[in-house]
């Protein structure tokens, strides 16, 4: 009785696997023409003989851009697979300069020192070229009643965000004209890029922070902290804030030159400074030049990227620095 | 054989573990992580006291437990002794569905709904949108069929005989249940709740998003503070670079994790051997 | 007749009529307990459903369970990812059935009760705590690195079939001791051999309790992420996961990632992807269900 019952599970679960094996390579070719494929595909359907691979993980800020050129690769190259994972800055570059990855996503350059990256990089034999893909805007913002803080200097943001600010600051610490109201913190999490370019920019130094903020790792929750509260004030990408323009007012920064507030124009032509980060990929020059899909990839993203960071909610490079990145990338891997 | 597996993976385990500490602790003094009380890993001044993140742990798991327990026990109580069998082929699955909620779930959850609808209309303005709270309710709703399940299969296991005996002699449903059922069960009920109690400590998702990521030593359940899971999430998932203190401090914390849901198992496995009953 | 009370003359049977009314209303009042506790957690269950599925329900439809994903949301699909999450499953069931009852039968009734299988016990109970994102770091310095597998499905579903093995044999585990001695003697009585014995008497016996410990695993192992991602899953693949080979990607992952995009019309998929999971681990608790009313049809105890 008992063999009976067990082999039936067994046999049960062995065509159920034989059943959804067959079951995804039938839906794969009803599946929406544009996108699917299997490995088994060849011919693909939209031209481009290409065939092979590509992995690629690191930052989640910039894997919305490598998500969108991805896609549209796809379309007019099916015979390629590419995965793209989100493991984060640091845990993306550890992999990458172990070989196992093809693209290292990245918010903030390679640590050439580091033990992790850069030298495991050298050790390993993976050289690489940074090519920056687009700009975020760190923005800060406050809520919608919030009538007084519309321009902030460095000196003041520093009050606010730095290592040396009080648990209970109240808004007319940060300016006299103020009113004398809490300041209520939100931040990004300690170990986001966001968090770390903006301690360096405001601060002066990486990981010098007040830690009396409330902190999160989903940007999305600081939005609705920020809308919730009338003396709240929050930094995220500028994405965030661009999504969410009715719930949260963005506040123009003083970098020394004036108030700017922060645009697409202000962000890609430098002047809304210096909360700008630029946003990097890093290919495997070694894979690059052994993998035709590789190298064609990252043509396709260098060409197509600032139509489509700008869809996702950043701000493409200015022109001469693209043409830059271009040339780096074909001096590296000639065509 | 199989059993040795377990073996083989905790060996392997320790050995991963103890070598990233053992290269953290070369770096930072180990009296100042074991008895620091303030945490700051990735903010300026970098200071590795890991109290700071054991009582966010404890914190947590001690309310998670308050609530999955008796939510457990009196559910399996409730499925073993007073259903028929159809309400307990309809009660049983609905306990195994938020068996199989994603914990990512549970922690939207709780920061999108029970945080601002649920705990903030109570309390005001003394709880934030994380809270150790938080943290406990979900995971203790998340550990709650885990209870349930396992002690109510073993109620039922408990033979029939030995309630008739107790019914025959003029005993209440309920005291059959408090002075045979249980008593005979204890084993399994046992099992139970310490398998729910290295859930509750181990749990890392549903934390993550709901209690927040500020270390702190604190006793006050409204407060936002961080578990060590949490911690460890947060730096695998960030951006620090992977040869960093920072990331070798992870293996630390993940280290006296292991140490203390050992000690937790070895007390409660002498507690269970003290009371088990066999027939 | 007037002057009579209840309570005649003084003896002890007299005390038993107000102590069985107290005993009883005692009684009463633990039922109505245990029916809040399960009430409290239906209402805590419908509350989140009913957020999920109002966010959700709008998004959810053919299309959607059918196509791939993509950055603009009204186009993005689960497909992958269902069929990911689906192959996945299969694969830990299939590595945690046999090794789970496996250890479980050996510890339960093949060891002697001595400190050192105490100690294993405590082991695997202590395993059971690690976090799981602990396994998906030794899982990627075994699976993907040390044998040399590379970050594919069969290496996520390696790891998480090491996340949720403690559980199994734990729950196994009590299962079979719950199984009177006396089935065990009977068959012994009747000239079985050890094997014999616990084939025939011990494992059909624990069979309900052993599946609901695997079914439970097996819901924990579909909702899991954290360890994935450190192995290696991709949160946008172009292509069907296989086993051995590319990139894969899983429903939690997905959810964890639209979750925190900025455009609100990704909330919107992420809770219809988050239907899906429940559906999908719904159906298993179904399937577990059959085979576990079929497996206690015959315990008369």
């Amino acid at each position: 009785m008992t063999i009976s019952t067990t082999k039936r599970l067994a046999a049960l679960a062995l065509l159920a696997s034989i059943a959804l094996g067959a079951c995804s390579s039938g839906a794969a070719s009803s599946a929406p023409s544009s996108a699917a494929s299997t490995a088994r595909a060849s011919t693909a359907p939209g031209g481009g003989a290409l065939t092979g691979s590509i992995v690629i993980d690191g930052s989640s800020t910039v894997y919305p851009i490598t998500e969108a050129v991805t896609e549209e690769f796809k379309k007019t190259n099916a015979g390629v697979q590419i995965g793209v994972a989100e493991s984060g800055t640091g845990g993306g570059f550890k992999k990458f300069c172990a070989g196992e990855t093809d693209i290292n996503d990245a918010s903030r350059p390679i640590k050439k020192a580091d033990a992790a990256e850069g030298v495991a990089c050298k050790t390993n034999g993976v050289d690489y070229v940074q090519l920056q893909v687009a700009i975020d805007g760190l923005t800060v913002a406050v809520n919608p009643r919030n009538s007084w803080a519309n321009c902030l200097t460095l000196a003041q943001l520093k009050i606010i965000y730095g290592p040396d600010s009080p648990e209970k600051l109240t808004w007319d610490q940060v300016d006299p004209t103020f009113p004398k109201e809490p300041v209520v913190r939100f931040m990004p999490g300690a170990d986001s890029g966001t968090f770390d370019y903006f301690t360096e920019a405001v601060n002066g130094k990486v990981d010098a922070s007040t830690a009396f903020a409330t902190q999160s790792e989903d940007d999305n929750v600081l939005v609705t902290g920020v809308a919730g509260d009338k003396n709240a004030i929050g930094y995220f990408g500028y994405a965030y804030y661009a999504e969410n323009k009715a719930k949260i007012k963005a506040v123009g920064i003083d970098g020394g030159a004036g108030c700017v507030a922060p645009t697409e124009t202000t962000i890609g032509d430098g002047t809304y400074k210096p909360l700008s980060r630029p946003l990097f990929i890093y290919p495997n020059t070694g894979k690059a030049k052994a993998s035709p899909a590789l190298k064609a990839y990252v043509d396709y993203y260098l060409a197509n990227t600032a139509a489509l960071a700008a869809e996702v909610g950043y701000v493409a490079v200015p022109e001469t620095l693209a043409q830059q990145q271009v040339s780096a990338w074909n001096g590296a891997v000639p065509k | 054989m199989a059993a040795s597996l377990g073996v083989v993976t905790t060996i392997g385990i320790v050995v991963l573990l103890t070598y990233q500490t053992v290269q953290f602790f070369q770096i930072v003094n180990p009296i100042d992580f074991l008895t620091g009380t303030v945490w700051s890993a990735s903010i300026e001044p970098y200071k590795f006291g890991v109290l700071a993140l054991v009582s966010g742990t404890l914190l947590v798991a001690t309310i998670a437990m308050i609530i999955g327990t008796p939510l457990g026990l009196l559910s399996a109580i409730l499925l073993s002794e007073y259903s028929s069998n159809r309400v307990r082929n309809i009660v049983k699955p609905v306990l195994e569905t938020i068996a199989g909620i994603p914990t990512i779930v549970l922690g939207f959850f709780a920061i999108n709904f029970l945080s601002p609808e649920v705990l903030k209309p109570i309390f005001g303005d003394d709880i934030g949108i994380f809270s150790a709270l938080a943290g406990g309710i979900v995971v203790g709703i998340l550990i709650t069929p885990l209870i349930a399940s396992i002690s109510e299969d073993a109620m039922r296991a408990v033979p029939r005989g030995l309630r008739e005996g107790a019914y025959a002699m003029g005993a209440t449903k309920f005291e059959v249940v408090r002075k045979v059922v249980l008593p005979a069960a204890v084993s399994g009920v046992m099992a139970s709740i310490v398998l729910a109690m290295s859930r509750a400590v181990g749990e890392t998702m549903a934390v993550v998003l709901a209690v927040g990521t500020r270390p702190q030593l604190t006793f006050n359940p409204l407060e936002s503070v961080q578990t060590m899971t949490a911690f460890i999430v947060q730096i695998t998932q960030g951006e620090t670079s992977q040869g960093s203190v920072q990331f070798l401090s992870l293996f630390a914390v993940a280290m006296v994790l292991f140490v203390i849901t050992f000690a937790l198992n070895l007390a409660s496995a002498w507690i269970v051997r003290r009371y088990r009953t066999a027939y | 007749m007037a002057g009579l009370t209840a309570t005649p003359a003084a003896s002890s049977p007299p005390r038993f009529e107000p102590a069985l009314m107290r005993r009883k209303l005692t009684g009463t009042l633990f039922y109505g307990a245990c029916l809040a506790a399960i009430g409290i957690l239906i209402v805590a269950l419908l509350a989140l459903l009913l957020d999920v599925l109002i966010v959700g329900l709008p998004w959810l439809d053919i299309d959607f369970i059918a196509s791939m994903p993509s950055r603009r949301p009204a186009q993005a699909g689960v497909l992958p990812a269902l069929v990911g999450s689906i192959e996945l499953a299969i694969i830990v069931g299939l590595i945690t059935f046999p090794v789970g009852i496996g250890a479980a039968l050996y510890l339960a009734e093949y060891a002697p009760d001595t400190r050192v299988t105490r100690l294993l016990q405590t082991n695997i109970s202590n395993l059971a705590g690690v976090p799981s994102i602990i396994y998906g770091i030794f899982g990627l310095a075994i699976f993907v690195r040390l044998l040399g597998l590379g970050p594919v499905l069969f290496s996520g579903a390696a790891t998480l079939a090491l996340v949720i093995l403690p559980l199994v044999i734990i729950a196994s585990i009590e299962a079979i001791k719950a199984v009177p001695q006396a089935q065990r003697e009977g068959a012994y009585a009747l000239g079985a051999s050890r094997w014999q014995m616990v084939r025939s008497s011990v494992l059909p016996a624990a069979a309900p309790g052993i599946m609901t410990g695997i079914i439970l695993a097996m819901a924990r192992a579909i909702g899991e992420a954290a360890p994935l991602v450190v192995v290696g899953a991709a949160a946008f693949v172009t292509s069907l996961p296989q086993p051995l080979s590319g990139s894969f990607t899983v429903l939690p992952i997905q959810v964890f990632n639209w979750a925190q995009r900025p455009q609100a019309d990704f909330q919107g998929i992420a809770a219809a992807a988050i239907i899906v999971i429940l559906v999908l681990v719904f159906i298993l608790n179904l399937l577990a269900l059959v085979v576990r009313a079929r497996l206690s049809r015959h315990i008369q105890w």
